[in-house]
């Protein structure tokens, strides 16, 4: 990464120290979840009436569901009522110097090429500004509103857009949609919000590298990204650097909105703590992510690089209503150790003309489990609706597994599709092969790896895609040999 | 260059290599014939260094190092090419993203500037010319649906792009129709120079024709039980290989 780059970051996380924070009381809720919790959680936010009736009535609904048990993974049951909803973001632990950090994590860190400065941050050490903080945040806020685009903390959207969020939020993810998006519903604590208008191209990648006071993801964290009629955004999602979180549960929602014309792209390189060697600790991830093609033309595109987690539950999907619109989604899932991916897609084709490609690709190492789960639905009124699937495991060893579970529901005699699956293995003479030409064992497997996945890597913005690359392969570090 | 003493070696229990002595010249050109069976390839490849080859017994130096002490990949930075009878397929990864990352990992082992894009395509159009490859090869996937003559060429284009020290041929000559053999021996021939050796294992003599050795030895029962010239070829090439079976046989 630029040191440009890493310095643009050093000082949005900065900013989010000292930054909207500050005006949140710095306190922790006693443990457990009923209606005064979410009432206090509301007013600690300073919500309008809207949102505190939309956090009940999804509390409510929360009550009445279970615990899905319908994916390929397992783990203890987990007590919601053993969490604190509600902590004042806290301040990381300072260090003085990189010395006193986790010596694993440094090294991690190097073979990802994070910078010097950026190591600091992650890791809390204080740093020294380079260069004034204030005004490279500000010119990258002034120039997006100019263009009249709005980028901020969903808090903040609650407070000074409450129209937009009210029209928009939950608008695609319903908070009756499932177990984990009612409690997200009831309970988040923040997250992103974008607002591009009519017409307009943002001109630079939106992300929360670049948002302030969003360095740190929450454990309920809500996005909702509107690209207005003929408008265009790309949003990245998260960093390749490991996260570590003291919050083992994590159930975020991501809506994405595309009106006539429109186009969003929202790329994700997911990196959490994926628990020790033995599986021990790590995070679940129970994610909810949909898009919803609302207008023509518009077109919603997923690119996700999954690498981390110990449990990882996500179905990144599109609902193509506008007619001729395009819902895609390119997906590269990890799982080294004993991690457990399920995780895929749902294209449902509503409008007429749309098309939906999914390109998926497992690679499980270790004793880990990778699962695709797609479903592609066409109803009755979707004429000439096309979809393409590819499915593709990768096993490195003996002891993992790959699993598809493709469900397809067509009731229009006109959609063409077409489901590619394959399953392949590193052999032995593969990495043989690339020995005998000078290339260790390690970095063979990478370029056999980065190879299987090319398809997904050039859906990523040029930056995040070699960065994808090396977090490759560092996660599967080990997995041979 | 290249010391073989008294080699051993076992694949699944069975010993294959029966005492190989062997020593190859800088500069030379040694072609290893024999029957079936006999141990050309596990030679080859216990050379290469496949761990599922069992060396039991004697040693091999190279350059005046103990070659069967390093991993493979150091021995082909150290200058050991070996083309492989079958070259196997490794879908998603380029031939060129494979010769460059090659190319860079055996000169940074010998401490050399590593080459950047330009360079390296300089020096792989070069190359491919010498083995007459169509360019569209290149960005194609590792012996990805190559056609068999295809996939020996490409053996031989990394040959030239490496430019190893000694290269082992491992029956390059199988599965080639008479223009590839002319094409594949053509490569090896320009690449032949007074500080490289060859190995040349083959089944038949007809790739001698267009490659001549300087030595030709013949393998049998994973012993090497006769050495000679060129003639040697010729003379097998007549008599077929019993003639040497009942040769050793009353021996």
């Amino acid at each position: 990464m630029s040191t440009e780059v890493s310095q643009i970051e050093e000082l949005a996380n900065k900013e989010y120290k000292y930054g909207f924070v500050s005006n949140v009381e710095a306190e922790t809720f006693p443990k457990g979840l009923n209606e005064d919790i979410i009432r206090r959680l509301s007013a600690v936010k300073e919500e309008p009436e809207f949102m505190l009736e939309w956090r009940l009535k999804a509390y409510r609904h929360w009550l009445t569901l279970k615990e899905p048990n319908w994916a390929n993974v397992h783990f203890d049951p987990i007590d919601y009522q053993d969490i604190s909803y509600y902590s004042a973001p806290k301040k990381k632990p300072k260090l003085n110097s990189l010395d006193e950090a986790d010596p694993e994590l440094i090294k991690t860190y190097q073979k990802l090429g994070i910078s010097l400065e950026e190591q600091k941050i992650f890791t809390g050490v204080a740093v020294d500004a380079v260069f004034d903080s204030v005004s490279v945040a500000t010119t990258f806020k002034e120039k997006l509103s100019e263009l009249g685009i709005i980028f901020c903390s969903m808090s903040e959207a609650i407070k000074n857009h409450p129209d937009l969020v009210k029209q928009y939020l939950g608008s695609v993810v319903p908070y009756t949609d499932n177990y984990y998006a009612s409690l997200n519903s009831a309970v988040f604590s923040d997250g992103s919000f974008a607002y591009i208008p009519k017409g307009v191209r943002c001109p630079m990648e939106l992300s929360t590298y670049f948002r302030i006071n969003a360095a740190n993801t929450g454990q309920f964290e809500r996005t909702l990204i509107i690209a207005d009629e003929g408008a265009y955004v790309s949003y990245l999602e998260g960093c390749t650097a490991p996260m570590r979180d003291e919050n083992q549960l994590h159930a975020a929602v991501v809506e994405l909105v595309a009106l006539d014309n429109a186009t969003v792209k929202y790329s994700t390189v997911q990196n959490w703590y994926p628990g020790d060697k033995n599986g021990k600790g790590g995070i679940y991830n129970f994610v909810t992510k949909r898009g919803m093609c609302k207008g023509v033309n518009s077109k919603i595109s997923w690119t996700q690089v999954e690498t981390g987690s110990a449990i990882t539950w996500k179905y990144p999907s599109c609902l193509l209503i506008g007619d001729n619109s395009i819902g895609e989604f390119y997906s590269v899932a990890v799982t080294n150790n004993y991690q457990q991916a399920d995780t895929g897609t749902k294209m449902i084709h509503m409008g007429k003309n749309t098309r939906s490609t999914i390109v998926s690709k497992g690679i499980s190492a270790g004793k880990s489990n990778n699962s695709y789960r797609g479903q592609v639905k066409i109803i009755r009124k979707a004429d000439n609706a096309r979809n393409f699937s590819q499915c593709d495991s990768l096993l490195i060893g003996d002891k993992c597994g790959a699993h598809t579970f493709p469900y397809l529901e067509i009731n229009n005699p006109t959609a063409q599709m077409e489901h590619e699956a394959t399953t392949s293995k590193i052999g032995d003479d593969q990495i043989f092969y690339l020995n005998q030409r000078g290339i260790s064992r390690e970095d063979a497997v990478n370029l056999i790896v980065n190879g299987y996945c090319k398809e997904v890597f050039k859906e990523l913005p040029m930056e995040f895609a070699v960065e994808a690359q090396k977090l490759l392969s560092v996660s599967l570090e080990g997995s041979v040999g | 260059m290249l010391e073989i003493k008294n080699l051993h070696a076992n694949v699944g229990g069975k010993e294959i290599l029966k005492g190989i002595d062997l020593t190859v010249n800088t500069g030379e050109v040694h072609a290893i014939m024999g029957p079936n069976g006999s141990g050309k390839s596990t030679l080859a490849q216990v050379l290469a260094g496949r761990k599922e080859y069992e060396v039991t017994k004697g040693e091999v130096i190279f350059n005046g190092k103990n070659l069967l002490e390093l991993s493979p990949e150091d021995r082909a930075r150290e200058g050991i090419f070996l083309a492989f009878q079958y070259p196997v397929e490794i879908p998603g990864v380029s031939n060129v993203n494979l010769l460059k990352t090659a190319i860079n990992e055996i000169r940074k082992y010998n401490s050399e500037e590593e080459l950047d894009a330009m360079e390296f395509m300089t020096l792989l159009k070069k190359k491919m010319k010498l083995v007459e490859m169509d360019q569209s090869l290149l960005s194609r996937s590792v012996n990805d649906g190559f056609s068999g003559g295809e996939k020996k060429r490409n053996e031989i284009l990394q040959m030239a792009v490496l430019e190893p020290k000694l290269s082992i041929l491992d029956e390059t000559d199988s599965g080639l129709d008479i223009d590839a053999l002319r094409i594949v021996a053509n490569g090896v021939n320009k690449l032949k120079s007074p500080d490289r050796s060859t190995i040349v294992v083959t089944h038949y003599q007809r790739l001698l024709n267009y490659i001549v050795p300087d030595y030709v030895h013949v393998l049998y029962n994973g012993k090497i039980v006769k050495s000679g010239t060129k003639e040697l070829a010729l003379e097998l090439e007549a008599k077929g290989y019993d003639w040497l079976k009942e040769q050793k046989e009353f021996a």
